[in-house]
């Protein structure tokens, strides 16, 4: 299936959206779709049985600063029973990057999603944990930005204090008696 | 009777655990010695390999790589080869398929039989690990032939390989594969039939068939659960389509169809290995003749004054790979694994993004731990053969 | 130690009997990080066999080990857990550093990484290597011994 019958089909399943094919070197067929209609043409994508994309191999985003649209998030899905495999990507501009979570279609791309969030701060709409996943929870910005340094300045923590504090100790107790009344 | 009050506790298991196979890390809410919940934190071993890679020539990407999966290095290398030279428009000699076939072919025993070594002990077979590593170490060999190191060879180059293969390589390859057979009926003498492993595995850590294909399970965890989906059968490389093998499946799910999964993979891996074999050559091209690309060997830099300015060129400049995006998948040990490359046409990448089969099965391990016994936490742990390497990189 | 040919005893110092027993009795703690782990794994297995050298008895938990190899690059994020590993492990106990990631960040000079394990803990045996063959690790645990040999008990 090239992109323009890829393209058509999914025209049918999403009126309106607009969709544009792009030059692919591999096995992959290059589309790019709006970012707004995403979690109805990733439903479509799984769904429909002529395309029956229900393997998501891959999901991550590219950086192209200072250009914009300067994000792009990438799928990478596989139709095992057709045989096929589609890269659909979606651009996304500095301010306001925010994708609509494809977790509800394809629950595998939730730890990648948080990835994604953790290292570019695209934000997913409506993600069930939107968490960091790799770095530690209070870290400062998003390291595979390319406006991010390389090597950073910084004392690594070696340890946390062993002891809490009395305000903690109090919560702790107060929490403690709680969950036994 | 007044109603008994019972309390979950919650354990934390890892980052240092003898058998989280690394630095996992598990939140396990434990009512009694059954798990309500877990919650897997990860990133302990994130090391920004991506971002590293941005900053390097082209060549020097594939050491980097290779540290990822460090189990199954070789076919990481071989992935990211793949996506450049498919962007580069390269065509490969036939002869240098074949060696990385095997290559491939090779590594993929290497992982597994670490993985049957670990799983095993885990369950408390130690004597396995001892017989795994002893096999293992004379793959171990073969990489040390081919350029000198153990792990992490770097035999796979952009546009072929490092250089010829050693003198001896046949043979010692036919030496591995003829002692390999009988060991690994060894290994399934102490474990297939075996009752405290069989107690331990089967029915243990169950994963259908739908959701392996939704939580983008792929690999020997998918296989045993009924997924056939094998890259080197659904879009062959390397030209694995002229190679006769089959790929093994199961349907139970669970750790014991695992680890007939990859016993029988171990199997037509070395079968395929004594395909290949047959097919290379001792001598003979080991990497495309473009002077772009491929260095000079090392009697020509030293009389020739082409030759070394050839030399220089790629070792201080390296080559520029024409703008665009990749993404070429293959099967590694833990399942599809593939490397997403962009270049914006400089000899640096412009981003680098490695498929992590371990981060996916990580995640998926909450549906095979939660309602089962805290025992059942370690077997299941083995059996999905995570990589934290892999996982964060 | 001297040995009396008359009468079956042995004389010697507590000093060099302690350290003799120290040093031949070394209980690392499993704490394998990343690639230089499975090297670590290698030593320990058929070929290499530190048993050798008394060093064989991987311990699961810091309580019951003085030697902790630390075997791969360590992050930002894990570098408080190593020291709080390295907190519980009873008096005396010793560091080796394996391998360039764990020594001085190695190749990932990057944001990610602690660059030299020697920011978090004292380290006595530095390893070089990416990875380490199991050969320069056990090097590595030879030259422990000698150090343990040397230390004085007052």
């Amino acid at each position: 299936m090239d992109a323009a019958a890829l393209i058509a089909s999914l025209q049918d399943a999403v009126p309106g959206a607009q969709f544009e094919s792009a030059p692919s070197v591999d096995l992959q067929t290059t589309i790019y779709a709006p970012a707004e209609s995403l979690p109805a043409i990733a439903r479509a994508l799984r769904d429909r049985p002529d395309l029956a994309f229900t393997f998501l191999a891959e999901l991550t985003a590219v950086d192209f600063w200072p250009a914009e649209p300067r994000f792009e998030v990438v799928y990478i899905l596989v139709s095992p029973g057709n045989r096929l495999r589609l890269r659909l990507k979606i651009r996304l501009n500095a301010d306001g990057a925010h994708v609509g979570t494809v977790t509800g279609v394809w629950p595998g791309a939730n730890w990648l999603e948080r990835e994604v969030w953790d290292l570019f701060g695209i934000i997913f709409d409506g993600h069930p944990d939107p968490r960091r996943l790799l770095m530690p929870e209070d870290w400062d910005g998003y390291p595979l930005r390319k406006d991010y340094p390389v090597q950073i300045r910084k004392t690594p923590i070696a340890s946390e204090p062993l002891q809490v504090t009395a305000e903690q100790f109090r919560e702790n107790v107060e929490r403690d008696r709680l969950t036994r009344s | 009777m007044p109603d008994i009050r019972t309390e979950t506790m919650t354990v934390n298991m890892g980052p240092q655990h003898p058998s989280t196979h690394g630095v996992l890390r598990l939140v396990l809410e434990l009512d009694g010695e059954t798990v309500r919940s877990c919650a897997p934190t990860i990133g302990y071993l994130h090391t920004g390999i991506e971002k590293t890679c941005e900053q390097k020539k082209w060549q020097q990407v594939i050491p980097l790589v290779e540290r990822m999966d460090y189990l199954s290095a070789q076919s990481n290398s071989m992935a990211f080869c793949l996506s450049v030279e498919t962007l580069l428009g390269l065509d490969i000699p036939e002869r240098v398929t074949n060696i990385r076939l095997l290559i491939a072919e090779l590594q993929r025993i290497n992982s597994h039989l670490v993985w049957l070594g670990t799983h095993a002990m885990e369950v408390g077979a130690v004597s396995v690990m001892l017989y795994c590593f002893r096999e293992r170490e004379l793959l171990l060999n073969i990489n040390e032939m081919l350029a000198g190191f153990r792990l992490f060879p770097s035999y796979m180059r952009v546009g072929g390989l490092r250089e010829d293969l050693p003198r001896g390589f046949h043979d010692a390859v036919t030496a591995f594969l003829d002692r390999f057979g009988p060991k690994l009926d060894e290994y399934e003498d102490l474990l297939t039939a075996n009752e405290i492993y069989l107690k331990r595995t089967k029915g243990v850590g169950v994963i259908s068939k739908d959701d392996a294909l939704a939580y983008s399970l792929a690999g020997p965890i998918a296989r045993a659960s009924g997924v056939d989906y094998d890259v080197r059968k659904y879009f062959p490389y390397l030209g694995y389509e002229s190679y006769d093998f089959v790929v093994p499946t199961q349907t139970a799910g669970d750790v014991y169809a695992r680890y007939t999964v990859r016993v029988a993979e171990m199997r037509e891996s070395a079968k395929l290995c004594r395909q290949a074999l047959q097919r290379i050559s001792p001598t003979g091209a080991y990497a495309i003749d473009d002077p772009r690309i491929t260095p000079p060997p090392k009697d020509r830099v030293y009389t020739e004054m082409e030759a070394l300015i050839q030399h220089f060129l790629i070792y201080s400049q390296g080559f520029t790979v024409p703008a665009g995006e990749v993404y070429v998948p293959v099967e590694g040990p833990r399942g599809e694994q593939g490397y997403y490359v962009v270049s914006d046409g400089t000899n640096r990448p412009w981003r680098v993004k490695s498929r992590p089969p371990s981060l996916l099965a990580c995640q998926a391990l909450e549906r095979m731990i939660v309602g089962r016994l805290i025992a059942d936490v370690i077997a299941v742990i083995g059996s999905i053969d995570v990589v934290m390497g892999d996982v964060d990189r | 130690m001297g040995l009396e040919t008359e009468i079956p005893v042995l004389t010697t110092t507590v000093e060099k009997m302690v350290n003799w027993a120290r040093r031949s009795s070394i209980w690392p703690v499993t704490f394998g990080l990343a690639c230089c782990a499975i090297e670590m794994m290698a030593m320990s297995c058929s070929r290499y066999d530190v048993a050798r050298f008394g060093a064989e008895v991987f311990r699961g938990s810091p309580r019951q080990s003085d030697l902790m190899i630390v075997a791969g690059r360590l992050s930002r994020k894990m570098a408080p857990a190593l020291r709080r590993i390295y907190d519980q492990m009873p008096e005396p106990k010793w560091v080796i550093s394996m391998g360039a990631c764990a020594s001085i960040g190695g190749v990932f000079d990057n944001y990610a990484l602690v660059q030299g394990v020697d920011q978090i803990v004292p380290v006595d045996v530095f390893v070089p290597g990416c990875p380490p063959r199991p050969e320069s690790l056990i090097y590595g645990i030879v030259q422990l011994q000698r150090k343990i040999d040397q230390q004085k008990l007052a």
